[in-house]
């Protein structure tokens, strides 16, 4: 690509935890999704695993909330250029979900879909092994509507988009499906360090 | 709403997930793009004009990324709505604000000039698109009115028949982008300064029911697109009136 004349640019701080193309939106936490942000209790949010498991399971708010805790400390990027450094989410595991429903071996893919209908792919291989939680808190406060509360799925080593917000289950399956997203031309698993924007990218 | 749903996917609320397909290649391009012309359109937001020769086409309320980058190698990337219609063959018009400090938006009202090369990948996102087939209500703020635009643009050079109707906000008159351009589809509504004997205020339920007043047989599809507070506001205001949540679509810039 030309160098674009008369253009500097803010000046550069050497950030290694910036992925490619990716800015600093410090405070900032824009916020991206297409739809209305629902207006959902907490007691009316369910949470449920299902598809190619041994028993598909759902958890109300207060059965979700008797699983271990555990959070998450550390930095999101979203696919239109801004990451965040140093975030805390917390809730529990995606793995003690799923390890209650035992996924099937065949089991290879997963759509998480959301209380709006909202839907994203992902391989399970992304969703297990300490990298996916379903999460209520944001710092030390109860998750915002907005951002996704009552309660959002984090996937932080992908594109937020990935992250469904109001997130309502996680089904398995034995092939990939393209979400919502996806669907509108975004790239199927979204790793940012590779820069996967777009499907093609 | 947690219905188990019955498909290999679960069923989904957004009944047309997109309006059209996207083009994965055109999305995955980086086109050069050189600047035409420049037309001021209120004391902080301009109108940039480029030939951009090999552009595949859009719809209506698509958006673009566009990059920018310096001599070391830096290279800054920010999505734009497109404003112009898709007959402008070979163009793409986008409507900047100057944001305060803003690194893009900055170098394109501070040293752009015509000549100037940039590049361009899209369209994007199938969500937002309006092909001109279904009645519409177009609801904007600010700059969240560019890709409304397009949308009135195409109404109008295709002399499309279907219902289309725009709210449109801006902080007074003189901060109204595509002031001289709207017709009798369109409501403005100030919320700082107004002309002598007009009110002053926010969107308001009053606004969006006579918007959504009279409707069409099979109802409106709303799209709405502004700030994120404006969004929240304005789609909030539409599920008030009645409006599905499956039928609003919503464009945030951020
Ligand atoms: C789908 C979509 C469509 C859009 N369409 C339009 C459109 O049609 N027209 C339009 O005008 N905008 C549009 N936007 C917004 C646009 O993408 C940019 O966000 C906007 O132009 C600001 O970019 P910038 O580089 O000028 O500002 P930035 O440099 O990104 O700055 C934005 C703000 O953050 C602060 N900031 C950010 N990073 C730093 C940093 N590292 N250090 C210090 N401060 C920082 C700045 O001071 C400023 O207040 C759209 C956004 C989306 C997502």
């Amino acid at each position: 690509m030309n160098v674009t004349r008369g253009f500097a640019g803010r000046p550069r701080v050497r950030n290694d935890g910036l992925p490619p193309g990716q800015y600093d939106a410090r405070d900032d936490w824009p916020v991206l999704s297409a739809e209305v942000t629902p207006e959902l209790a907490a007691s009316e949010w369910t949470f449920t695993v299902d598809g190619l498991v041994a028993e598909e399971r759902t958890w109300t708010w207060d059965e979700a909330h008797a699983l271990p805790p555990s959070a998450y400390e550390g930095d999101i990027h979203c696919v239109t250029s801004w990451s965040k450094f140093g975030v805390r989410f917390a809730g529990v595991s995606l793995d003690a979900f799923l390890d209650l429903a035992r996924p099937a071996a065949e089991a290879t893919h997963a759509v998480a879909y959301s209380h709006t209908g909202y839907t994203t792919n992902l391989p399970l291989a992304d969703l297990t092994g300490g990298r996916a939680w379903i999460v209520w808190e944001y710092g030390d406060e109860p998750l915002p509507a907005e951002h996704g509360g009552p309660a959002r799925l984090i996937v932080p080593h992908l594109y937020f988009w990935k992250s469904a917000k109001w997130i309502a289950g996680i089904r398995l399956l034995d092939h990939d499906e393209p979400g919502f997203w996806e669907q509108n031309g975004y790239h199927h698993r979204g790793d940012p360090w590779e820069e996967q924007r777009y499907s093609g990218d | 709403m947690s219905d188990a749903p019955a498909g290999p996917a679960p069923a989904t609320r957004f009944a047309v997930p997109g309006r059209i397909a996207v083009s994965n290649r055109a999305a995955g391009t980086w086109q050069r793009a050189t600047l035409t012309e420049i037309r001021r359109e209120t004391p902080h937001a301009a109108t940039f004009r480029f030939a951009v020769p090999a552009w595949a086409g859009h719809l209506p309320g698509q958006h673009l990324m566009l990059r920018l980058r310096a001599e070391d190698g830096y290279v800054a990337q920010r999505h734009y709505s497109i404003a112009s219609p898709p007959d402008d063959e070979g163009h793409v018009e986008l409507t900047l604000d100057h944001v305060d400090g803003g690194e893009v938006s900055g170098w394109f009202h501070t040293v752009a000039k015509p000549g100037d090369e940039v590049e361009l990948r899209g369209p994007l996102s199938g969500f937002f698109a309006w092909p001109g087939d279904r009645p519409a209500l177009l609801i904007g703020a600010g700059s969240g009115v560019v890709p409304l635009m397009s949308m009135i643009r195409h109404h109008r050079a295709r002399n499309l028949t279907v219902p289309l109707r725009l709210l449109v906000s801006a902080r007074g008159p003189e901060e109204l982008i595509y002031a001289s351009e709207y017709g009798a589809e369109t409501t403005t509504v100030f919320t700082r300064s107004a002309p002598e004997g007009v009110a002053v205020g926010r969107v308001a339920a009053a606004h969006v029911a006579r918007l959504l007043a009279d409707p069409p047989e099979g109802g409106w599809e709303a799209y709405v697109c502004g700030s994120n507070g404006f969004a929240e506001h304005a789609s909030r205001l539409l599920v008030a009136a009645g409006q599905p949540v499956d039928r609003i679509r919503i464009e945030r810039f951020g």
